[in-house]
């Protein structure tokens, strides 16, 4: 038998097919078709889990994704462990493991509840109030043990195996929720061949009819949609949120409900859908009722009871109180009564019976309501405002209908508020967005039904169809003693008087210093009842209290879903040269530049970095080193504008730089401010090689671009990106000639020939090949750019010529030691956005004579010509300093104390013996010969100002 | 996710696109002729309007042409999207 409280036959359970399963180590039985709380109320188990603030025991409210009380947690072994997941929504697989939540030791003996006992002292706000002091023990005291005693699942440690899928789809209508307006609509929408998208939460298509009995017109839609070719129908699919221009997203459940999975399928999917009509049919949720003890096991919303019967085949109990506003309760009521539940009293605190009560033959009590609860882990009677208490297990509640307006308001338009419904309901039409249904406010399955055909028929002529006669009364009167607002985050009806008393009349405040609506459910069965509450107490009407607002996610998305295949590897591209697999067999140890990698040092014989990098610098300076520069930007300028363009956009001149020569260019903001830095070559009258910093070539290429399309459209100038199409090998020290001489044909190479800042084009062995004779070492130099599919090849013939004069693969760390020592700048490590050419001591690459360039009118603003503007200078420690540092003119002196500038650059020398580091200083060049200090957290380091050229200031060596 | 109409390549996803600040703000022909109060406002000073925005996008990811978009900066609803050099429809 699956359970004690199954019903003899009936719902849309398998009673052929029995699953085990087991909740907090314990084991029972299911049916195919159960979800783990039908199956869990069939076993005649209502406690199933305790309240986040004040452990209480809780149980099963709802029958949907609703719900706020029954979270648990699935075990499918390490990594595949979900908490905080509705007991409502889970579909019960052979052999599923669940698991309470928040409570210890164990669900029905919880140390936790003596929070209950203390309640008094946790009204609204408790945190802010009562542990204001002091202020150390927020972070080390308070925070974890409130921490540790509230809360929801644990999160899972272990890294998740599941793999997760973006589908990208387009169609003429979205329709979400397959109740009877969804599946209508999809009817319609689909029948003159429209492209339809049907998504549902629940694993069956058929919302509200899948709790009626068998229905022909359900089995006949779902075929003929099923045989339509453009219509794709996704149960356990969510949509989540509703994203401009009528993008939804829709999370897919794929194998969560299944025992054993077929590993070839991902976990879940997550669905971008672009429709060009969405028909939102996403139904309502029902309304608990606020009394004391509301929230007790065996507490249930009326219609909840009513699906587990109907669909589940489920008696949630024996003795039943109803307690309603609500017609909808009376069905419920007369179908628990015809399955044997006793019902004991209908407590409806309006005064005239309608004509559903009459109908329903139920013992009614007119004008009463449910005042209070008693029972510990279990309701065991119901205590009714004409002082009657009833014996019962079964409270059944039901406040009115709360249509789901979610998606609706997340387009962006505007809800309008029901008096009679007490609800806000959607406004009008749009032709992107309808609703129709419950979420519509419309109720009654011939209104749903021809509401539903209007919105998916491409016309959408509406009509307008009046609700049943059954309406909420009076907004709920403030209960005493624990009546429960908010069930998730327990929000008493209480702490919603203390946030008013207190001053708070925002409902977007109250919500905060309470949170109601705050919890995982974002507030689906308590916004209204707060709203009410609120309007109630600060005697103003619900519609100007406003409602907050309706953040997506719907239901909780996993991460996994929204990252999909963005992890791991694939988070991001990885940008790798010709020359990585070579530099990986060569002991390169690797950093990333933006997306690219590349080798910061070579080790060798299981040296240290210092060791590497000071032999690399070593070779450099005293015979020659190779370096892998492919990761430079590279922009070809082409046409009879070219060099005007550049003249432009850099502040050098390019007008009268001869075909074969190179210029230094630096790149300004408008604001004047350096932005990139890099090599023009000149290659022929309209033909401009750039180069650009490894970091900054997308976006220097975007700068260009912005310039030559909105500025300075009438230059017939064109640019394209060769950063990928080049591989770039440059070959540095004094023997560098030396070593290319025999490799390269076409080129005259000799000092005289081809001297510093020159670009040659020819041919190393039969490979096409840019030549640039410069140097970022301040060594005798060249970069040999080769087309990238030779890159590797090339720089084995380079390494192969330069054995004979010990040549040195070196990384990005030497280059970064060598260019310092010259006092060569990296933008964005000397610059950081506010730093100008004059700064830099950059002055000599501005053309005088030019009479515009990007930024150039920007450095002649006040600020740009202070004399206190941070300058580049050199700086002598007696030990490597901290890049980031800060430089002070008194060792003595206690912060807070003036900074003067920054320690931009730091290393050790192997060529000078000695620390090196570079600085912005506050007007730095006049302080050259000072003594400053570098304050550190034990002691002040003494560091003399200096030029920031420490080798070879006339260059000599760069011109050899 | 907006959906973006470039000029020449239609309808595209927003994140084709790259912003680029308003539009109709032209660089000066003389910028040297420009007080520095002149400059600063061309450097720094922008509409930031609530309701209709005029400004420019790229179609970074697409022709990596620039364009001019009409958006409505409460609602987001873009009204109209034209080429550089067209007038801005009224």
């Amino acid at each position: 038998m699956t359970g004690a409280f199954r019903t003899p036959d009936g719902g849309r359970i398998d009673r052929t097919r029995p699953l085990a399963f087991s909740f907090d180590g314990r084991g029972y039985s299911g049916l195919r078709g159960d979800t783990l709380a039908s199956a869990l109320l069939a076993n005649g188990v209502h406690l199933v889990g305790r309240s986040f603030k004040y452990h209480r025991p809780r149980g099963i409210l709802s029958a949907g994704s609703e719900e706020p009380n029954a979270l648990v947690t699935i075990d499918r072994g390490a990594g595949r462990i979900t908490p905080n997941l509705r007991a409502t929504q889970l579909e019960l697989y052979d052999g599923m493991r669940a698991r309470s939540q928040n409570r210890f030791p164990s669900l029905a003996w919880d140390l936790g509840a003596v929070s209950n006992t203390v309640a008094p002292l946790f009204p609204a706000g408790f945190y802010y109030k009562t542990f204001m002091w002091p202020r150390v023990f927020w972070r080390h005291v308070y925070e974890p043990a409130i921490r540790a005693a509230a809360g929801l699942g644990r999160a899972p440690v272990a890294a998740d195996p599941d793999r997760y899928l973006h589908y990208y789809a387009h169609c003429d209508v979205l329709v979400i929720g397959a109740g009877p307006a969804g599946l209508a609509a999809a009817l319609a929408a689909s029948a003159n061949g429209a492209r339809v998208v049907l998504c549902d939460e629940q694993p069956e298509l058929g919302g509200s009819l899948l709790a009626e009995a068998a229905s022909s017109w359900l089995r006949e839609t779902l075929d003929t949609l099923a045989q339509r070719a453009e219509v794709t129908l996704l149960p356990r699919t969510t949509a989540f949120g509703w994203f401009p221009d009528n993008l939804v997203g829709l999370a897919q459940r794929v194998t969560d409900h299944l025992a054993h999975p077929d590993p070839q399928l991902p976990r879940e999917r997550l669905w971008h859908v672009r429709a060009s009509r969405v028909v939102i049919a996403a139904g309502a949720v029902e309304r608990p009722m606020v009394f004391a003890g509301n929230d007790r096991p065996g507490i249930m919303l009326a219609d909840a009871a009513r699906i587990y019967l109907r669909r589940y085949g489920v008696k949630v109990g024996t003795r039943a109180v109803i307690a309603t506003t609500d017609d909808s309760a009376y069905a419920a009521g007369v179908a628990l009564q015809q399955a044997g539940v006793a019902i004991c009293a209908v407590a409806d605190p309006r005064t005239e019976a309608s004509d559903a009560a009459r109908a329903s033959g139920l013992p009614l009590l007119l004008g009463a309501s449910a005042v209070a609860t008693s029972g510990k882990l279990r309701v065991s009677r119901a205590t009714l405002s004409n002082g009657e208490a009833i014996a019962c297990d079964l409270l059944l509640m039901c406040g009115g209908w709360t249509p789901s307006v979610h998606l609706y308001s997340q387009s962006r338009a505007r809800l309008r508020f029901d008096e009679r419904l007490q609800a806000f309901l959607p406004g009008e039409w749009t032709a992107q967005v309808r609703s129709a249904g419950a979420c519509n406010g419309t109720f009654g399955l011939e209104a749903c039904l021809e509401e539903g055909y209007a919105a998916g028929d491409a016309t959408g002529v509406r009509r307008h169809y009046a609700p049943p006669l059954s309406q909420p009364t009076a907004q709920p009167a403030v209960a005493s003693g624990k009546a429960f607002v908010d069930f998730q985050n327990d929000v008493t009806a209480r702490d919603l008087v203390i946030a008013t008393q207190e001053g708070f009349r925002s409902i977007e405040h109250v919500k905060r210093y309470t949170t109601t609506g705050m919890a995982t459910d974002q507030g689906k069965t308590s916004s209204m009842n707060t709203l009410a509450i609120v309007a109630g107490l600060t005697g103003r009407p619900v519609p100007s209290v406003g409602h907050t607002t309706f953040r997506m996610p719907y239901t909780p998305v996993t991460f996994g879903a929204l990252a999909g295949a963005a992890r791991g590897h694939l988070f991001e591209p990885v940008r790798r040269t010709p020359i990585h697999d070579w530099a990986v067999a060569n002991g390169a140890v690797f950093e990333n530049v933006g997306t690219w990698q590349r080798a910061r040092w070579f080790t060798r014989n299981g040296e240290d970095a210092h060791r590497a990098v000071a032999r690399e610098c070593r070779a450099v300076r005293n015979a020659a080193g190779m370096f892998d520069a492919t990761t430079l930007g590279k922009i070809e300028v082409t046409g009879p504008d070219a060099a005007e363009y550049l003249d432009r956009l850099y502040t050098g001149s390019f007008a009268r730089l001869a075909p074969g020569r190179c210029r230094y260019g630096v790149l300004l903001t408008e604001a004047g401010f350096v932005m990139d830095d890099g090599v023009v070559a000149r290659l022929a009258p309209d033909r401009f090689h750039v180069t650009t910093t490894t970091g900054g070539a997308a976006s220097v290429l975007h700068h260009m671009e912005d310039y030559r399309q909105t500025e300075f459209p009438e230059l017939r100038v064109w640019l394209t990106s060769v950063t990928e199409q080049w591989a770039v090998i440059a070959v540095q020290g004094p023997l560098a000639r030396q070593v290319i001489t025999p490799l390269i044909t076409g080129i005259d190479i000799a000092a005289e020939a081809m001297p510093h800042m020159s670009v040659r084009e020819g041919r190393v062995g039969e490979i096409p090949a840019r030549v640039f004779r410069v140097s970022f070492t301040g060594e005798l130099g060249y970069e040999i750019n080769v087309p990238a599919d030779y890159g590797l090849a090339v720089w084995h013939e380079v390494h192969a010529a330069g054995e004979p004069h010990g040549i040195t693969p070196y990384g990005t760390e030497a280059m970064h030691v060598l260019r310092a020592e010259k006092g060569y700048i990296i933008v964005g490590q000397e610059t950081d956005g506010t730093v100008i050419p004059t700064d830099l001591g950059l002055d000599w690459t501005i053309g005088r004579t030019k009479r515009d360039f990007v930024g150039k009118r920007s450095l002649a603003r006040p600020d740009m010509i202070r004399a206190d503007r941070r300058q580049l200078v050199g700086l002598v420690a007696p030990e490597v300093l901290e890049e980031g540092a800060q430089l002070v003119a008194d060792a003595t002196v206690l912060p807070p104390i003036a900074m003067l500038g920054h320690v931009t650059s730091a290393y050790w020398s192997e060529t000078l013996r000695r620390p090196i580091a570079l600085a912005m200083l506050s007007a730095g060049r006049a302080r050259i010969g000072q003594t400053l200090y570098v304050p550190m957290p034990d002691r002040s380091i003494a560091v003399r100002v200096t030029e920031p050229v420490t080798y070879d200031p006339e260059s000599s060596r760069l011109h050899a | 996710m907006l959906l973006i109409a470039c000029p020449w390549c239609g309808k595209r996803p927003e994140n084709e696109f790259r912003y680029g600040g308003e539009a109709h703000i032209a660089r000066p022909l003389d910028p040297a002729s420009q007080d520095d109060a002149a400059w600063a406002e061309f450097l720094y000073l922008r509409s930031n309007p609530k309701g209709m925005h005029a400004e420019r996008w790229r179609h970074i990811h697409g022709c990596g042409r620039f364009f001019n978009c009409v958006r409505d900066t409460v609602s987001d609803r873009i009204s109209a999207t034209y080429r550089p050099g067209e007038t801005p429809p009224r």
